[in-house]
Parts: C-alpha cells; sequence; structure tokens
C-alpha cells in the first residue's frame, strides 16, 4: 500500500503493471497451433494480457502469463476453438 | 469465543465457506457470526473471510486479527506474506494442498485436504469450501458433520446442494 | 423462527412482512443484497408487491413518492452515491409528509471512491427532514425496519433505517424472524390520497407568506416522533419481546461511570465487548439510535453526573467537526472529545477503543482523527 496522501487523491499511472495478477490462476490457457492470429481474444482479454505476435510468417496468439489471471474468457471466444485449458501446477 | 479466518481467491468460496460454517455452528446450538473483507471483487484475486464462535452472544464486530484457525483454499496463498497474519500459537491451519508443507508443521498443526481434487471429481470446478469444512469437522469439535449437511441445504439447492454434501461427506471420511 | 441469515436478507423479510405495495429501488454496493431479495420475493410470488427496477436513485425516490401519494405503502433502499442522487427527493418526501420508509447501508461517498463503510452519506442529509435511525446488528436492523412503517405512518413523515454497509450487510448472524406483523403493523391509512374522482394537488408551491409554516409544521412533526418511536419500542417489546434502550438511546455500562463514549450503529457492539471483556466501571455507553430527531433531553439527563465524554463517528462535518459531536456539543456543557474514525472502511479495532477510554478519562476536549498517518 502507497502511503502517500496525494492531496485530491491523484496517483500516478502504473499501478496495473506492478500488479501482476498471474499468480491468480487455477487454469491456465493454452493457446494451439489451430490459433490463426485472428485476434478476438486480445479484444476480449480483461487484463490485456494477450498479443499477437508474428513468428516464421505466422501470426499467432501470445499470452503474458505474468498478467493472465486465469479467467478463460479467451478460450470462451475464440472463434476456431484454438485455445485449451489445463490445471495450473 | 472462538475466530476463524478463511483466506481464498474470488471465485474459491472463502466467504460462502464462513457462512456455512456460522449456519452450521449455530445449528449446533451455538452462537456465529460470518463476514467477508471486501477487497477487489474479482475471480482469483486475494479474498478473506471471518467467522466466529461462541457459546454467548456476539457483539464484536471488528475483523478477525488473531484467529484461532485459517482455512486456506489455495496453497499458493503461502506465498503471499499476510496469509498467516495473527495466527495464535496454538493455531490450527487447514489447508488445501496435495502438497505436504514441512517447515511450517513445525511452527503449526495443519490438517491437509486435496479439496481441489475432490471439488473437481464431483463439482467439475475448483469450488473447495464444502470440501475444506469436511476436514475441519472431522479433526476438531468446531462444528458436527450433521449441522454443516443441514447449513449445506439451507444453503443451496438441488443437485449443487447434493454434490456439495457429497463432497463433504468424502472428505470427512477421507481425512484421517 | 430464529436463523442465521445475511443482515440485509434480514432487511428484506422485515419489507415482506409490511408488505409495501411497491417498491422502487435502484442496485447499489453494499444495499445491493437487500433488494435482489426483495425482487425475487416478488418473483416467487412470496411479496405481492410492484417491483420497479429503476433507471437511477433520484427515480427510485420519485416513484416511492408518486406511488405512496395515491395511497399505497412504499419501499426503497440505497446507500452512498445512490443517496447522493436521491438527496433532493428526500426533502421533496418528507415536504409532502408521506411516510416512506427507506433503508441505506452506509457507504462512504467519493471522491475518493470507497465502496466501504462509514456514515458519510446518511449525514449528509440529516437535514433532509426524515426520522434517522442507526442500529447495532441485524436483529434490530429487521426490528427497526418494521418499526418505521409503524413510526412513519403516525407522524407522516418518511423514516430512514441505517445498516453499516458490510458490518451488517454482509454479515451473517443468528436473526429472529416474526412469522407476521399483523396486530403490530396495520394497514396503511393515508391523510390524503391522490385520487381522480377528488382531485387534489399535493407539493404544490407555497409562496413565502406560507412556505416557512409548512416547515415549522414539519419541524415540529420531526420532534413529536420522539414520543412516538419510544411508544413503538415499547408496543413493539410486547408484541416481539426486543427493545432497544428507550428506542431513543441505549446505555450500556453506565451504572457506576464517570465517563461516557457516545456513538451509534454497528461499532457500539465493539465496544459493548471490551466494556465486557476488561470489565470497565468507569466508562459507559450511550448508543443514539435516534439521530434525527436528536435526543437532547436523553442526553443531557444522561450526562449530568459525568466529568467528560467522548463522540466515537464514522463522519465527518468538514470545518466543524464530527456532526454527531457537534450535536452532543450543543446540549452539553463539559468536555466532549471528537473521535473521528472507521472513514472509508477502516476497521475500528479494540486498541483503537482502549486508546480513546484513555483519552476520554483526560478529561480534554479535543478533536482526534482514529489512527491518522498524516504529520500533526
Amino acid at each position: 500500500m502507497d502511503k502517500k496522501f496525494n492531496e485530491g487523491a491523484w496517483a500516478e499511472p502504473g499501478t496495473s503493471v506492478k500488479n501482476k495478477t498471474g499468480s491468480w490462476r487455477t487454469f491456465k490457457p493454452i493457446v494451439t497451433d489451430r490459433c490463426v492470429g485472428c485476434g478476438t481474444c486480445t479484444k476480449f482479454c480483461p487484463e490485456g494480457a494477450i498479443k499477437i505476435v508474428e513468428k516464421n510468417g505466422k501470426k499467432k496468439a501470445e499470452i503474458n502469463y505474468d498478467y493472465c489471471k486465469g479467467c478463460l474468457i479467451c478460450l470462451k471466444e475464440c472463434p476456431f476453438k484454438a485455445i485449451e485449458k489445463e490445471v495450473e501446477k | 469465543m472462538i475466530e476463524i479466518r478463511i483466506n481464498g481467491r474470488g471465485g474459491q468460496g472463502a466467504v460462502t465457506t464462513s457462512e456455512i460454517l456460522a449456519i452450521a455452528a449455530f445449528k449446533d446450538g451455538r452462537y456465529s457470526q460470518a463476514f467477508p473483507h471486501f477487497g477487489v471483487e474479482r475471480r482469483g484475486a486475494p479474498a478473506m473471510a471471518f467467522c466466529r464462535i461462541d457459546d454467548k452472544e456476539i457483539k464484536l464486530r471488528t475483523h478477525v486479527y488473531t484467529p484461532d484457525y485459517i482455512i486456506i483454499l489455495d496453497p499458493s496463498l503461502l506465498n503471499l506474506p499476510d496469509t498467516l497474519n495473527g495466527l495464535k500459537n496454538s493455531g490450527i491451519i487447514i489447508l488445501n494442498s496435495k502438497e505436504k508443507y514441512i517447515e511450517l508443521e513445525k511452527k503449526y498443526k495443519i490438517i491437509y485436504v486435496d479439496a481441489t481434487q475432490i471439488a473437481l471429481d464431483i463439482i467439475g470446478k475448483p469450488i473447495v469450501n464444502t470440501a475444506v469444512l469436511g476436514a475441519l469437522s472431522k479433526k476438531t469439535s468446531l462444528v458436527s458433520l450433521n449441522a454443516l449437511k443441514d447449513a449445506i441445504k439451507e444453503k443451496f439447492s438441488g443437485e449443487l446442494a447434493d454434490k456439495n454434501i457429497e463432497v463433504l461427506q468424502k472428505v470427512y471420511d477421507s481425512t484421517n | 423462527m430464529k436463523k442465521v441469515i445475511e443482515g440485509s436478507h434480514a432487511v428484506a423479510e422485515a419489507v415482506r412482512l409490511c408488505a409495501p405495495k411497491v417498491i422502487a429501488a435502484y442496485p447499489i454496493t453494499p444495499q445491493t443484497h437487500i433488494v435482489e431479495r426483495l425482487s425475487k420475493m416478488v418473483a416467487d410470488g412470496q411479496l405481492d408487491s410492484e417491483f420497479l427496477c429503476v433507471e437511477s436513485e433520484h427515480s427510485a425516490m420519485s416513484a416511492c413518492i408518486g406511488a405512496q401519494a395515491t395511497g399505497v405503502r412504499t419501499y426503497t433502499a440505497t446507500a452512498s452515491q445512490g443517496l447522493m442522487l436521491m438527496h433532493e427527493m428526500l426533502h421533496v418526501a418528507s415536504g409532502m409528509r408521506l411516510p416512506i420508509v427507506i433503508n441505506v447501508a452506509n457507504r462512504s461517498v467519493s471522491s475518493p471512491l470507497s465502496i466501504w463503510n462509514d456514515w458519510l452519506d446518511a449525514m449528509a442529509v440529516r437535514n433532509s427532514g426524515w426520522v434517522q435511525l442507526f442500529v447495532e446488528s441485524s436483529q434490530e436492523a429487521l426490528d427497526t425496519t418494521i418499526q418505521a412503517y409503524k413510526i412513519a405512518e403516525t407522524i407522516h413523515l418518511p423514516v430512514m433505517v441505517c445498516i453499516d454497509g458490510f458490518y451488517l450487510s454482509h454479515t451473517y448472524e443468528p436473526v429472529d424472524i416474526p412469522d407476521t406483523v399483523a396486530g403490530y403493523l396495520g394497514d396503511y391509512k393515508p391523510k390524503v390520497v391522490l385520487d381522480p374522482k377528488n382531485p387534489i394537488t399535493q407539493g404544490m408551491m407555497a409562496g413565502p407568506k406560507a412556505f416557512q409554516e409548512f416547515k415549522e409544521q414539519q419541524h415540529r412533526a420531526l420532534l413529536s416522533a420522539k414520543d412516538v418511536i419510544k411508544n413503538e419500542n415499547r408496543e413493539f417489546n410486547k408484541k416481539f419481546g426486543r427493545i432497544y434502550g428507550d428506542g431513543l438511546v441505549e446505555t450500556y455500562n453506565m451504572e457506576s461511570a464517570d465517563y461516557a463514549i457516545i456513538s451509534m450503529g454497528s461499532v457500539c457492539g465493539t465496544i459493548k465487548h471490551i466494556l465486557d471483556e476488561k470489565k470497565i466501571s468507569d466508562i459507559g455507553l450511550i448508543r443514539i439510535k435516534t439521530y434525527r430527531p436528536f435526543p437532547n433531553k436523553e442526553i443531557i439527563d444522561l450526562t449530568k453526573n459525568l466529568k467528560a465524554l467522548g463522540v466515537l463517528e464514522k463522519d465527518i462535518s468538514f470545518g466543524i467537526g464530527g456532526a454527531l459531536w457537534a450535536d452532543v456539543k450543543t446540549f452539553v456543557d463539559k468536555p466532549v472529545s471528537n473521535f473521528i474514525g472507521g472513514l472509508g472502511g477502516r476497521d475500528i479495532q479494540i486498541e483503537d477503543i482502549v486508546k480513546i477510554f484513555g483519552t476520554i478519562r483526560k478529561e480534554e476536549e479535543n478533536i482526534h482523527w482514529v489512527g491518522s498517518q498524516l504529520k500533526k
């Protein structure tokens, strides 16, 4: 907890970067080879933890597990059913 | 007065655990109180709930700071510095975990229960509240199994109640 | 039947028993569970009411005003920003002398944003002409909500029953739910009604030659609530076997007290617990249950032999101090220290109250912010 009381209650940006929500997962979403990189999941991810990257000329979703909290909305929304889940270890 | 803290993650049922425990304790003929510590209401975020059980009316309304029992619904919470805060020296931990925590056992009595697996097997969701209460009932005199069953029937209905009672009974029978 | 239920559900049970014909509400934390449960009762056919899911709290109170004016019992509940948005219509309700009942699940007011408990919401509307009752437990919340209809309909003024958000609204504890309120609360008999066959205007304009008299009447009516509240406290006890002080104030451990702590709401339970556990004899508790109308006579009587007082409250009237403290100071001519704490949900702990007791014994008069982290 920041013990700084800025009069008027204002805060500097960046708190959501500091707060790594990756430890919250019970289930971990896994992007499979069926992913075509359409980007639907990136729009639905409430943490903004998915981005589309290009590997060997092929577009694919990449999940940042530091922030993915395991809500599995990506899995539900993926039009190609390209995301699977496994129990977090 | 016995004070219990439940540490879990949003969605695991920490609040419901405290409520079922309070309802059951009252059915056992004691006074009880349960309330949540409201933090960020988000699935997965660390969440807390409290419960008090006493033989006389409970007037105290502060949070629970020095619990006699801590119920931990997710072992990863042990990595957070505050999870065991205030636990009395004679305190007991009820821990949802497959693995043993030998170092911690030197300091506290730990009751283990593999609640996640049992909940996934029977309910199909990692909602572990009734499972941990089964272990609590078996290993302590805090609350009776029958009162817990009645409390579950009051809190849930239909198939969900049946499945939770199944979980409760399975944990109760398999805890030794 | 006595069972362990949530404070919000205890309130909903009280409302069900009183059977308002119209419930108009908008959900807001920590009030949501009250209206959620009521809406379920209506949907399940347990409660014969029109449940209006309105678009705002301003509309909620407006709908209650309109419905109540036609001669039916109404209900709403809110908290925090919701009460702020409703504020304008609170004055209309009391000015029109409509006995509407509301529960406020007390919560702080933005900014900074806080969903947690304090009394900033209720205290901000203390001049709106409503009876304001603060309760300590879920049982008292249920009982007082039932009494509220009786009080409101006797004096023709609206009544606000304040329950501490989370500390009561979200707490499960044993509550005795009456089977019926028949024999205690009869049918609502309005003084005047909006009826197309016998047209009248309610809440019309009043010019400078009349306005003041309406306000004087309202003030008289609110003062008359004191006797009505005391009476209903006794009548309720006859019927249900539960009583809360004299209805205006409740004392605890005052028998041999030289000092008193004055407070309201759920924190009084914690104070009682400490007085018992630590076997304190020189300090007692005066719990104000009825905040408006203010129990000035009772406070004067109860404190006349005391050396000093402390007022613990979860609010701040900016530029003066605690609102409750200022009210007490109006009638008590001895040292009264003010303890402002628990704002935005900060837990008032046992150690805080023990420290407050120590300060009261010093017989000084200062304003203290409980647990302040700011430099002096």
